[in-house]
């Protein structure tokens, strides 16, 4: 589902040469549950933004859904990312103006779904991470574990087929972490790849399959 | 994205910042309210012009002496720069035998002291006959207006304005009273209610006097204008030319007179106003250009306040041509609003104005509205355009690292 080979991604700070992704390779299956787990400014987040087209490498391919998108331009990539990648971020990033029911239902509206169509969608997903009764509140109204999962209901609303989560749990308290922990996994179960970036070693231990980065390479790829 | 969207997600991120977007409302508003004002005004003043014309009458015809043409190398008499012949009150009495012209009214103008009871003013005097009364359509406070008098007859009788009354006659009546005015008599027969200006002279100060009594007075036999009253708006032209021909065999077939139209003038004074309103208006437009360059910039500011929220949609899908349209529906909404509130307010202040300023017609013209909501809003669209472009220009991992 997930292939990359010879991957770079080099940043120029002042006369150096920043190399945040070194020639790596990596093979990631439908339905896989990966950690990824690493050091700051081991690569992590930035191979975690190129997965999810945020970014661009400086050289090698990337080929999703054996797609190659080294040739992508912005409009092509931005229909990737609407259509086949949730995102999950540390500090959720909801519009902080918009009701819980319409931060999930924004990829829809960027995708030009019909009203119709989009209130079932709602519903339903925020059925699936049980916020049904908060629809109508805004953002600052939630805790924190609430405003991850509204995150959550808005980053499978489009029905992608992976999900990539930058320190899902970073923000949250343990009993709220776990909660989060247990719906992801839920919709690891239910078909969606799930790519998890995390310093937690309890949540990496859960995943299948844990890659551990250092200075931009990947220096541990195991099975759990 | 789907165009009630656009909008709703604009709404509701001007909503978000009201201050900021009351402040920009405010800009816009005062520079539309402003087209709206100065257009209002001159207008206004076109309206007051074109109605003291209006007063006079548009059926009248000037009769001037000379002859306003520049004609190249004419007879000697041109080069030698010889003075055209005068208009005489003989002349007036010729074109009687128009039938067209209602009225005729010569005019001599000049100034004199006039004395009463050892109190002595210097007066401004017209001569004319009474049809001046009806031309000019004036008004008489007390008494008649040159009872007697006609082109050929002129007993010596007066009127006078208002002032000239209060000035010399003092609490006594001035009707039937000897007026000395310069080496003549004349007996007051009536006072002029009339006020304002007739040929450029206060009407409260003049002393108006038969033609004839006025040419020897001044020792000059010549008139300063010959008005004539047309019986139709339509025989106009023909009365013209018939002028022309008449005055032209008297003054041995030389056509040294000008014979202008009252609608022609007004209509060229029309056309002043036009460009004078006009130019207000483009000036007024300068500051919702300003308040443009404003919009600009907030909206370049919110840019940056927004980079996470503008990251947030490029992650979820959004193309940069769709963050670039939501920044350019802000830009739109806030100056097309703000031009709705800048013309309520600028009519409605154009309304608290006419209350407060009776005498004044303010009279905000249509194109103005028209043309300062549709300048605000290509204001808006332009000064949005570079903020939106940069929102829809940001990396998104960046945006995505940038406050929260």
């Amino acid at each position: 589902m997930i292939h990359l080979e010879n991957l770079c991604r080099h940043f120029e700070v002042g006369n150096q040469i920043v190399r945040a992704l070194d020639e790596v390779d990596l093979e990631i299956n439908k339905n896989e549950y990966v950690s990824i787990m690493g050091v700051s400014g081991s690569g992590k987040s930035t191979l975690l933004n190129i997965l999810g087209l945020l970014d661009t490498p400086t050289s090698g391919s990337y080929v999703l859904s054996g797609v190659s998108t080294s040739k992508m331009n912005d409009d092509e990539m931005a229909h990737i990312r609407s259509t086949k990648i949730g995102f999950i971020f540390q500090s959720f990033h909801l519009i902080p103006r918009l009701t819980a029911a319409e931060n999930v239902e924004m990829p829809m509206v960027i995708s030009g779904l019909n009203p119709k169509e989009r209130k079932e969608k709602v519903d339903n997903a925020l059925a699936r991470v049980s916020l049904t009764d908060r629809s109508d509140h805004r953002p600052e109204q939630l805790s924190g574990g609430q405003r991850q999962r509204v995150a959550i209901a808005r980053s499978i609303v489009m029905e992608p087929d992976v999900l990539l989560a930058d320190e899902p749990t970073g923000n949250l308290d343990s009993i709220s972490s776990k909660e989060i922990i247990k719906l992801i996994e839920e919709l690891n179960r239910g078909g969606l790849t799930l790519i998890v970036v995390t310093h937690d070693t309890h949540m990496g231990s859960r995943s299948d399959r844990l890659i551990e980065l250092l200075d931009g390479k990947i220096v541990t790829d195991k099975k759990n | 994205m789907r165009f009630y969207d656009l909008l709703f997600l604009a709404f509701s991120t001007l909503i978000r910042y009201p201050l900021r977007t009351l402040m920009l409302l405010i800009a816009t508003s005062i520079g539309v309210m402003a087209v709206i004002l100065l257009t209002a005004v001159g207008e206004g003043a076109r309206d007051y012009i074109t109605g003291e014309f209006k007063d006079m009458g548009t059926n009248l015809l000037i009769v001037m002496p000379g002859k306003n043409e520049t004609t190249g190398g004419g007879s000697p008499a041109d080069l030698a720069g010889v003075a055209p012949r005068d208009l005489t009150v003989e002349d007036a009495i010729s074109l009687r035998q128009i039938e067209a012209i209602n009225r005729i009214a010569p005019i001599v103008v000049g100034e004199t002291p006039a004395q009463f009871n050892g109190l002595e003013r210097s007066v401004p005097i017209i001569g004319t006959t009474p049809s001046f009364l009806a031309v000019r359509k004036w008004e008489m406070e007390s008494g008649n207006f040159l009872p007697g008098v006609t082109l050929d007859r002129s007993p010596p009788v007066c009127v006078i304005g208002k002032e000239v009354e209060s000035e010399l006659f003092g609490k006594n009546n001035a009707i039937g009273q000897w007026l000395r005015v310069g080496d003549r008599r004349c007996r007051v027969t009536g006072v002029i209610a009339t006020e304002g200006r007739a040929i450029g002279i206060d009407v409260q100060k003049i002393v108006v006097m038969p033609v004839s009594l006025a040419t020897a007075l001044f020792n000059r036999p010549s008139l300063f204008r010959i008005i004539a009253e047309a019986r139709n708006t339509w025989e106009m032209d023909q009365i013209k030319k018939d002028i022309i021909r008449i005055i032209k065999k008297r003054h041995q077939g030389k056509e040294d007179i000008t014979v202008i139209r009252q609608d022609a003038v007004m209509k060229s004074f029309d056309n002043i106003f036009d460009v004078l309103t006009m130019a207000l208006g483009s000036i007024a437009s300068i500051s919702l250009f300003v308040a443009g360059i404003l919009i600009m910039n907030v909206m370049l500011v919110a840019v940056s306040q927004r980079q996470s929220e503008i990251g947030l949609l490029k992650a979820i899908g959004a193309k940069n041509k769709q963050i670039n349209y939501l920044f350019v529906t802000e830009a739109i909404i806030l100056s097309g609003s703000g031009a709705i509130l800048g013309l309520i307010l600028g009519h409605t202040t154009t309304q608290v104005l006419k209350l407060a300023f009776p005498t004044f017609n303010f009279l905000p013209p249509l194109w103005a509205s028209f043309v300062s909501l549709i300048v605000a809003l290509v204001s808006g669209v332009i000064f949005g355009l570079l903020p939106a472009r940069r929102a829809s220009k940001l990396d998104p991992v960046i945006a995505l690292s940038g406050n929260k």
